[in-house]
């Protein structure tokens, strides 16, 4: 599963960290890092993120 | 478990909670027919930026769709259609053009629509924020050197009054309160904010309320049909360009007028979101989500109250869409409690005011790390207990906090 995130919309609200933290974290200084591949079993939990990302910057290529 | 083929629900309502909710539907195995009815004409988008990065021109109108899963392609969309009534008696729906969809289940979805000023006013120059439309007529309005006068000191006001500043505006604000953003942040944090505004060259009227809104009656643009001027209830005089009515919001429940349900602010639902009948039972072919329920939160009480943040459609359309599938294939639901952490933000002038938990219930604030004035969190507390937090800046502390209140007050 691909996952890209729009950083030019990315405002660092970190709401994809509660819902999948294997795959989005923040730095030591607020800022998104996130994984561009995760696993299939990862799935739920990434489109989770990708809804309540108040900027709805993250989007699933499959 | 899924529903039978032939049953249908209707979806009333278009925006954030009616795409989750026909989502959910879809992630809980329904398979029937899912209509959606909206009473704009657009695909569901994101509100948040319509006062802030969209207003100020930073981020497109046209960017503002929501991502759909593809589970919801063979939805119907009926956009550009309100709901006019519904009975559960005949389990009908009637839109506002005539027509009638028959359900086995219905979605109550239609969100709020803004309070408008009930003083007489000239319609040129006066907005409101809540739709698209709102939003693009409101930016063609704030030039630089424009007099904005906003009405309301909530988040909306604010955040306008932000934004106009940041787009060269001259901007006065009017509220009833004594600071800024009180009924959700308190006194002192509030307080904070009016001089985060004030620094930034806005005008706060606190404590008042306008009296008479005046036309454009003199100058070489004289416009009786325009906004000259708003005067408060002290006699001040503030000129006017634009007037922002942001005087919070109304549930859209009229239609549910004739259904019995509990409607007295909102949608009354259990943990469910079902909604209640008069007896106070809930209905297993009727859910609320979203802004226009009232619902309780284990995580803090069995109080029903109604939640105007923006996670509260995903995840009250999350716990209801399951709920309905089980009620229609006379299934029991879920019977984990309903807890979610409720969560906000803010931006202004550059700075992200951030919320978790319930402020609201709170009767101590206290400020547990920085200063008020520049980067800080502090603690919203009920007996002892910490039930909210809010904080500029510092996200890696309000992180922490966030999962301890989730592990403290953990239904039991």
């Amino acid at each position: 599963m691909k996952i890209v995130v729009d950083m030019d919309l990315c405002a660092d609200h970190g709401q994809c960290v509660y819902a999948a933290p294997d795959v989005f974290q923040l730095d030591d200084n607020g800022k998104l890092v996130y994984k561009a591949e995760a696993d299939e079993s990862q799935r739920d939990l990434v489109e989770e993120a990708a809804d309540v990302c108040p900027m709805q910057a993250i989007s699933i290529e499959d | 478990m899924t529903g039978a083929p032939a049953q249908r629900v209707v979806v009333a309502g278009a925006s954030l909670g009616g795409l989750r909710a026909a989502e959910g539907l879809r992630a809980a195995g329904f398979t029937g027919e899912v209509v959606v009815v909206g009473d704009e004409p657009h695909m569901p988008y994101n509100r948040p930026p319509l006062s802030k990065e969209a207003l100020a021109g930073d981020l497109a109108f046209s960017a503002l769709e929501f991502r759909r899963r593809k589970s919801v392609d063979d939805v119907t969309w009926r956009l550009g259609s309100a709901v006019a009534e519904a009975s559960l008696g005949t389990r009908e729906v009637v839109l506002a053009d005539g027509s009638v969809l028959p359900f086995d289940g219905l979605v109550v979805a239609t969100g709020l629509r803004v309070r408008r000023l009930t003083l007489p006013a000239p319609e040129g120059g006066r907005h409101a924020v809540r739709t698209l439309e709102d939003a693009v007529a409101l930016r063609a309005d704030l030039r630089p050197g424009a007099r904005v006068v906003v009405i309301g000191a909530g988040f909306i006001g604010c955040e306008v009054a932000a934004t106009a500043v940041g787009l060269g505006c001259e901007v006065d604000v009017v509220a009833p309160e004594d600071v800024p953003m009180q009924r959700p942040l308190g006194p002192e944090v509030g307080a904070a904010m009016q001089r985060r505004h004030e620094a930034h060259g806005v005008r706060m009227h606190l404590g008042r309320l306008p009296a008479v809104v005046e036309a454009r009656s003199t100058g070489a643009d004289a416009d009786p049909g325009r906004v000259g001027a708003v005067v408060l209830d002290d006699g001040t005089r503030l000129p006017a360009d634009v007037v922002v009515e942001a005087l919070g919001c109304v549930p859209n429940t009229e239609w549910l007028a004739a259904t019995g349900l509990d409607i007295a602010d909102g949608v009354r639902t259990d943990g469910w979101m079902r909604a209640l009948d008069p007896e106070g039972r809930p209905r297993t072919d009727v859910v609320a989500v979203g802004d226009v329920a009232r619902f309780p939160n284990a995580l803090f009480d069995d109080v029903p109250r109604r939640v105007e943040h923006w996670s509260i459609p995903t995840d009250t359309a999350k716990r209801a869409a399951p709920a309905l599938v089980a009620g229609l294939a006379g299934a029991d639901p879920d019977p984990a409690p309903f807890a979610p952490m409720p969560s906000f933000w803010s931006d202004q002038y550059g700075a992200r005011i951030q919320s978790f938990g319930s402020l609201g219930v709170a009767d101590t604030v206290r400020v547990l790390e920085g200063d008020l004035d520049g980067e800080f969190v502090a603690g919203y507390e009920r007996g002892g207990e910490l039930v909210g937090v809010v904080g500029v800046g510092l996200m890696p502390s309000l992180m922490k906090l966030r999962a301890e209140m989730i592990t403290a007050l953990q239904p039991r």
